[in-house]
């Protein structure tokens, strides 16, 4: 049998039970919950900004438990030399890193599944509250199914956000990581403006770096569907598929990327 | 085939920031550990012995020379499910309790089910883990840990242990189950290499040691064989011994020593006859408390290789042509 699963399922035990969690997760629920405070100040347009703050809090939240929890599965191992014993067992470096990413995905999944859960409690209370004949004015249901291919691809960027700080951390120290894979999740968002920098400034070499920054790091922009799906416009089944593939394929290369330096790494 | 053997083996770690240079933490060691015996790695801080354990275990990869664990090169998956390792001051997982550290260990090596149960409790009871085994890791003494990372050395049933430090952070009564745990180890036919700096613990347990001094092995060989087990002198303790009797036992001494509670120790050269000894001390008034042969401690030989390594250079390994001399 192999290890990965051995090792995914310590790490999500692990996760699950770290404080840092219940928090993150805690704040996430606190804001949404608050969403629907805020959604009564603004008449007619209570639900879209539940939603919209909903999903804002999913991806906001889940990037920290991905930055934070990513970065210690393995530079946490290494600087508490917990991989030391680990590693004496027969298990190859890259099943480690792998076993570990799956883990974290786990973990993630099952946060943005009770994230999305509570999401749609707040919106039926809203639904409940405000009654049917209020619910008819909205221009989507409070509890709109298409909500679901957003949070699907919040998940597939936060995967892709976990394999950059996995990739990161077995190199760097955590404060490094953290701030490499938080300024790669930034850049990754607003990558259309590389791709768009030559016609702002007129410079080629200027240009071609940032043309070269743009095809080099990650595109985060479209997994951003947040507006399209508050305001009801569809989320086609060719572009979630391509989106979910990017991000399959990115996270796979940074993974692969990971194992390969976490196999020639000395543990001094 | 040995159960384990390095040849030559060197690594080298890069220092500096800007200018980095070659430190040589581990220089040319060549060594064999027998099937079925303990073995000592002794050596002061710095002198080589994690960077040997962790070249061992893969965990650094060496300069250059070669390691291979019974009979095959290390890093060999096989080899890996054969071997059980306890790192130095071994950390785990803070949310994890010890008995799911190491149900999660045995998985690793296939153990499942029933089986694994079993072999996690009884481990943990040899260890003296007892309703501990329930807390989560975080909340563990040093000492406990300790006891922990034993059991996940062990937790494959191996034939050859490497321990590294495996007394640190024990108490007394840790020591002494650790001792008897390791005899319990060598009684069963499982080959212990083990570093310590705890030389009472060596010379208890050991059938050979190794002794490292700045990256080099100093010395290798059977106690027996390194050490002088002949008297080389004689130590009198004596207590209530008036001014006159302490001068002269002060003169004729090669070392005086006050240690307390009215009582002096005193070295003599082998020349000085004993029976003379007993007969002052008595003539005198004094009470004797003992006298006793010198002998050659593991210590002694410890201080002479550590201070002195490129003075004292013994190798009285198993007549291995590549154990003699080796790191020279």
């Amino acid at each position: 049998m192999s290890v990965v699963p051995l090792i995914a399922r310590s790490v999500f035990r692990e996760s699950v039970r770290d404080k840092v969690l219940y928090n993150l997760v805690g704040f996430a629920l606190l804001l949404m919950a608050a969403s629907y405070l805020i959604g009564q100040l603004t008449a007619g347009q209570d639900v879209k900004i539940i939603k919209d703050l909903g999903l804002a809090a999913t991806s906001l939240f889940g990037l920290f438990i991905a930055v934070f929890i990513g970065i210690g599965l393995v530079s946490k191992e290494v600087e508490k030399r917990s991989i030391y014993a680990l590693l004496a067992k027969p298990i190859r470096r890259h099943e480690l890193v792998v076993g570990k990413y799956v883990g974290l995905l786990l973990t993630l999944a099952v946060n943005i599944a009770v994230m999305t859960i509570a999401l749609y409690a707040v919106l039926g209370y809203m639904a409940w509250m405000a009654g049917p004949d209020a619910a008819r004015g909205w221009e989507r249901p409070a509890l709109d199914p298409a909500l679901l291919p957003a949070l699907l691809l919040t998940f597939f960027e936060l995967a892709l956000v976990t394999a950059i700080a996995v990739f990161f951390s077995t190199f760097s120290t955590p404060v490094l990581s953290a701030a490499f894979t938080v300024a790669l999740f930034l850049a990754g968002r607003f990558s259309a403006d590389l791709r768009n920098f030559n016609q702002v400034v007129d410079a080629p070499l200027a240009s071609a770096l940032t043309r070269g920054l743009y095809w080099l790091l990650p595109n985060l922009g479209p997994f951003d569907v947040r507006a399209q799906v508050v305001h009801g416009q569809p989320i086609t089944l060719g572009y979630l598929a391509l989106t979910v593939g990017y991000a399959v394929l990115y996270s796979a290369a940074l993974v692969a990327a990971a194992s390969f330096i976490f196999s020639r790494r000395d543990f001094k | 085939m040995p159960a384990l053997a390095t040849f030559d083996l060197t690594k080298e770690y890069a220092v500096g920031f800007w200018r980095q240079r070659p430190y040589r933490a581990l220089d040319g060691l060549t060594l064999h550990v027998e099937p079925g015996e303990v073995f000592g790695f002794l050596g002061p801080n710095g002198a080589g012995k994690t960077t040997t354990l962790k070249l061992l275990m893969q965990l650094v990869f060496p300069t250059s020379g070669r390691a291979e664990i019974l009979g095959r090169p290390v890093g060999d998956l096989g080899v890996r499910r054969r071997i059980g390792y306890l790192p130095e001051n071994p950390y785990f997982y803070d949310y994890l309790t010890a008995e799911e550290l190491l149900a999660y260990f045995a998985g690793l090596f296939g153990y499942a089910g029933a089986e694994r149960t079993r072999r996690v409790s009884q481990l943990l009871d040899e260890v003296g883990v007892g309703a501990e085994r329930r807390l989560q890791l975080r909340k563990f003494s040093k000492g406990m840990l300790q006891r922990v990372g034993i059991a996940q050395a062990l937790i494959n049933d191996p034939e050859l242990v490497i321990l590294d430090e495996p007394m640190s952070g024990l108490d007394p009564l840790g020591r002494r189950d650790v001792r008897s745990l390791i005899l319990k180890l060598r009684d069963r036919g499982c080959t212990v290499f083990f570093s310590s700096h705890v030389l009472s613990d060596a010379e208890a347990l050991c059938h050979r040691v190794a002794i490292m001094a700045k990256g080099r092995l100093a010395t290798s060989g059977r106690l027996s064989d390194l050490l002088q087990f002949q008297a080389r002198g004689w130590e009198l303790v004596v207590a209530a011994a008036p001014d006159a009797l302490h001068a002269a036992l002060s003169a004729a001494a090669t070392r005086a020593v006050t240690i307390g509670g009215g009582r002096h120790s005193y070295e003599f050269p082998l020349t000085e006859s004993p029976d003379r000894l007993v007969r002052d001390v008595t003539a005198a008034g004094a009470s004797l408390v003992s006298l006793n042969p010198l002998r050659e401690t593991l210590e002694d030989l410890f201080v002479q290789n550590v201070l002195h390594p490129d003075v004292v250079t013994r190798d009285r390994g198993l007549g291995r042509p590549s154990a003699a001399g080796s790191a020279r």
